[in-house]
């Protein structure tokens, strides 16, 4: 089947393709860029990387932007897929989603207007499985966005491996917070993965911070061989 | 050893992560479960296992219906046998029930009607479906939403059917199947 994945860039939409790739043909990447650093839907701190990500992987992407009012984003998404029916001929999407049912009953709903298929491959995954598998297949990940206590700029731009895993168990274990950062406690981005071609090398980048808030902003980046 | 069959419509699709490994991540903490396709699962084959959960699938995946001939098991086996949508589906099809269109996608309220012992009371359910049953014969209502019957119970076997998804949330009601 031919499959669209709804991509940010970050480590579960980058492993949701992986896994697509294992049993399916993904003819192209999706990304919706939001205005609206409150999205729910949609933010991300390096949203804008995609393009170089897609050039990395060798995979079309399409990018939209929308302004992020709550259920005109949704609008944004549904056109984007439209185009990605009728560009790359997708009979469907593939998600990073793993426990946000928010998200999923959301995109659920536009690929049944649209009448194509829609997978979630990480659906009520094990989060720090996944974190483990990331790392053990090779995934290059690194934290972008922190949003929750106690993180603080120290973490930003930490490779994800097994030393912060278990340092995010610890944090799991004392404050609730979900590892994988899935409620948005964390942010991430893959500058590497098993299936890109070339890797994604940050030449220059910024870090936002302020207490418990705070996001690694990469303003140049480069595509080199690997 | 339960066994967790695979609705979806063939084996090892994308799938299977989203509707069968969620399933099983629950059961195992009591019961070792085995995953099959429903194309497997003849009637030798499930004489094997203690007890039998039949997985739903993503919500354009309906060829189960059409394959209505290979459940035929269920009307013979003795094990206690949970489906989860289209599960539940295909357990109303095998007992002759008609299926229908009725979508549900989402956080759904669903209220129990008959006492029984997988849940009670009122609770929020993730629902995702285009189709629902009519209530065979031989089964009665557990519970119920705004638009339809959401579980299901033989009159004297322990045959169960819901139409919601326990495995995203309300994951007690598979584990006290797996109890049962």
């Amino acid at each position: 089947m031919r499959l669209g994945v709804l991509f940010s860039g970050g480590k579960d939409s980058c492993y949701a393709l992986y896994k697509a790739q294992k049993t399916d043909e993904v003819a192209c990447l999706i990304s919706v860029i939001s205005k609206n650093k409150e999205s729910y839907m949609f933010h991300t701190p390096n949203i804008s990387l995609t393009k170089l990500q897609a050039e990395a992987i060798g995979i079309p992407l399409i990018q939209k932007s929308t302004e992020g009012r709550k259920e005109d984003e949704l609008k944004d998404l549904k056109s984007a897929i439209r185009d990605a029916i009728g560009t790359h001929k997708i009979e469907g999407i593939v998600t990073g989603a793993i426990e946000s049912v928010y998200q999923a009953k959301r995109v659920q709903k536009i690929c049944n207007e649209l009448n194509i298929w829609c997978f979630n491959p990480l659906w009520m995954k094990d989060q720090k499985e996944l974190l483990h598998e990331l790392v053990n297949h090779g995934f290059n990940v690194i934290i972008t966005g922190i949003f929750a206590y106690p993180l603080d700029e120290k973490w930003l731009g930490r490779k994800i491996d097994e030393k912060v895993i278990d340092e995010l168990a610890v944090l799991e274990e004392k404050y609730q917070m979900n590892p994988a950062g899935e409620g948005g406690e964390i942010e991430t981005t893959v500058i590497d993965a098993p299936f890109f071609k070339k890797r994604v090398d940050i030449i220059e980048s910024d870090i936002k911070a302020e207490g418990n808030s705070g996001v690694l902003v990469i303003k140049k980046a480069k595509l080199v061989s690997k | 050893m339960i066994l967790v069959i695979d609705m979806n419509h063939k084996k090892n699709t994308l799938a299977f992560s989203e509707f069968v490994l969620p399933i099983i991540s629950v059961a195992e903490k009591t019961e070792a479960c085995v995953a099959k396709h429903y194309s497997e699962a003849t009637q030798k084959e499930i004489g094997k296992y203690s007890k039998i959960i039949l997985s739903g699938t993503t919500l354009k995946d309906n060829a189960y219906l059409e394959d209505v001939g290979k459940f035929m098991w269920i009307r013979k086996t003795d094990a206690p046998v949970l489906g989860i949508c289209a599960g539940m589906q295909i357990i109303g099809a095998v007992f002759d029930s008609g299926v229908r269109r009725c979508e549900e996608i989402g956080m759904t309220d669903v209220e129990t009607v008959k006492k029984n012992l997988l849940f009670s009371g009122k609770f929020s359910a993730y629902e995702l479906h285009s189709r629902v049953i009519d209530v065979p014969e031989d089964f009665c209502v557990l519970a119920k939403s705004k638009k339809c019957a959401q579980a299901i119970k033989h009159k004297r076997k322990d045959i169960y059917g819901v139409l919601f998804h326990p495995e995203v949330r309300n994951r007690e009601i598979i584990e006290r199947f797996v109890g049962l």
